[in-house]
């Protein structure tokens, strides 16, 4: 009896409903939960790497004291208003798939292995008290060695100096270039410089900065055992403050101040 | 009434038949997920609640399951609960999530949640099945958990994050073990651990498929003939 076909048909389709239905439940109750995780995960480091983040306080408070500002890579002008983007909800990993909105870069030039580059990104400004630029904080992102790794880094008001960088999503092997992770090698990128001679000159190097090295401002200390991920580090800062990147902006407002 | 029997289903899979050490399942997330034990841990969970809700499930219905589509009706069962699980993590615990990205999904293909649903819970009543797919999920845990904290404590000096052999990169004295933070070391972990436990229990110790016969040619080279 268990056999016959519309018995098998019949019972196909009663765990293919039953089952959809679980799935579908799930997925829609806890569809706000997941998005506001994501969404806070990313602020919280956002509002780390520009070292202003307080466990205790709401994080869409202390978000609120940041601004959001459009960037146009090409003209490297800094916009209020993007189409008809919403800043808060504009999304510069998603507009690289659309074409209109994106430019694909050059294999050539293409050394952070990003394929397709954002004409309009978005980056977070955080003022002092008299309403002058304090610190910026620009999304960076490149291919390390498993994938791609995306994160924050922040800039002083000399436009020059790193404040720290924090990367939240990533893919690389846990010990080894997940160490990116790592809060004692983050540190060290507090006051190093991006810029010699107008030229990116700061770049992970393979093993420790010695001391006493002359160079020592624009070295970070390698990832043991990762050297592909720190190669990638380099590159990626190596993109993101070159022409194509934030360089044109940088130097902009380094003249406007 | 018969106590043992249930006693059985969740004690046995422990150590007697355990699914990782004696049946040779689940191998692959075991390699995975076991470079950091808070993460492990949460896998555990989460494999637990999988294969005893699957086993329930397919218990349940399993006088109903005609034998043609039994494989396929497994599956989506097991693959539901897999993804229900799967959005509870990234609501409830992020960070976790993040860091055991597809291997969530990957529980599906975990050859003791099929394994436990064909060759158990297709046979015996609910409850039964329920603290069967239990047993099983903690003796997966059991093994889990043990080469997690081996590779952790000494591939990366800490355990669930917290520092216990500062490593000489942030100022201490242990050198850690990168071999320890690479998937393949868990083959070895694995393998000594079954090696310890078919020591002490020699019922476990399978007998030879084949048997390899002694060297039949001299070893002298130049005695030795060549067929060209």
């Amino acid at each position: 009896m268990n056999e016959s076909i519309v018995k098998t048909i019949g019972v196909a389709f009663a765990v293919c409903l039953i089952c959809s239905l679980v799935v579908s439940a799930s997925a829609v109750s806890l569809r706000d939960l997941q998005k506001e995780n994501k969404l806070n995960d990313k602020r919280i480091k956002i509002l780390q790497v520009a070292d202003i983040y307080d466990p205790s306080i709401s994080i869409a408070e202390q978000f609120s004291e940041l601004e959001s500002k459009f960037i146009d890579f090409n003209t490297g002008l800094l916009m209020d208003e993007y189409n008809n983007f919403s800043i808060d909800d504009y999304d510069q990993i998603i507009v690289t798939k659309d074409p209109n909105l994106s430019s694909k870069v050059p294999t050539s030039e293409d050394i952070a292995i990003i394929k397709n580059r954002e004409n309009v990104g978005k980056i977070y400004i955080l003022r002092d008290e008299i309403g002058a630029i304090d610190k910026l904080v620009l999304p960076i992102r490149g291919y390390g060695l498993w994938g791609t790794l995306y994160g924050y880094i922040s800039i002083e008001d000399d436009f020059n100096t790193v404040s720290g960088i924090e990367f939240y999503d990533h893919k690389e092997t846990p010990g080894l270039g997940a160490e990116v992770d790592n809060p004692k090698w983050k540190a060290q990128w507090k006051g190093k410089k991006i810029y010699k001679d107008n030229k990116v000159n700061l770049a992970v190097i393979k093993g420790k900065v010695e001391a006493g090295d002359s160079e020592s401002t624009y070295k970070i200390d390698g990832l043991s055992g990762a050297t592909i991920t720190s190669r990638g580090v380099t590159n990626m800062v190596a993109y993101w403050f070159g022409e194509s990147g934030y360089s044109s902006l940088l130097r902009e407002l380094d003249y406007e101040s | 009434m018969n106590l043992k029997k249930y006693q059985d289903v969740i004690v046995k899979p422990l150590i007697d038949e355990n699914p990782i050490t004696l049946q040779i399942l689940g191998i692959c997330s075991a390699l995975a997920v076991t470079n950091n034990l808070s993460v492990t841990m949460v896998m555990c969970v989460a494999v637990i609640s999988v294969i005893s809700f699957s086993n329930l499930f397919i218990s349940l219905i399993r006088n109903y399951i005609p034998s043609s589509i039994r494989i396929i009706v497994q599956m989506t069962i097991i693959a539901s609960l897999v993804i229900v699980v799967d959005e509870l993590l990234k609501a409830y615990d992020y960070e976790t999530s993040k860091k055991l990205s597809v291997f969530v999904g990957l529980i599906i293909t975990n050859c003791i949640v099929m394994g436990r649903a064909e060759a158990f819970a297709m046979k015996e009543k609910p409850l039964l099945s329920f603290l069967d797919g239990l047993g099983n999920g903690l003796g997966y845990s059991l093994i889990l958990i043990a080469v997690a904290t081996i590779r952790e404590l000494f591939g990366a000096g800490t355990l669930f994050g917290y520092e216990i052999l500062p490593l000489i990169s942030n100022g201490g004295w242990y050198m850690g073990n990168n071999l320890l933070l690479l998937p393949p070391s868990s083959f070895i972990i694995i393998g000594l651990f079954i090696w310890l436990i078919r020591s002490l229990k020699s019922d476990q110790i399978e007998e030879d498929d084949f048997f390899v016969s002694k060297h039949s040619t001299s070893p002298d080279l130049s005695k030795r003939e060549i067929n060209v």
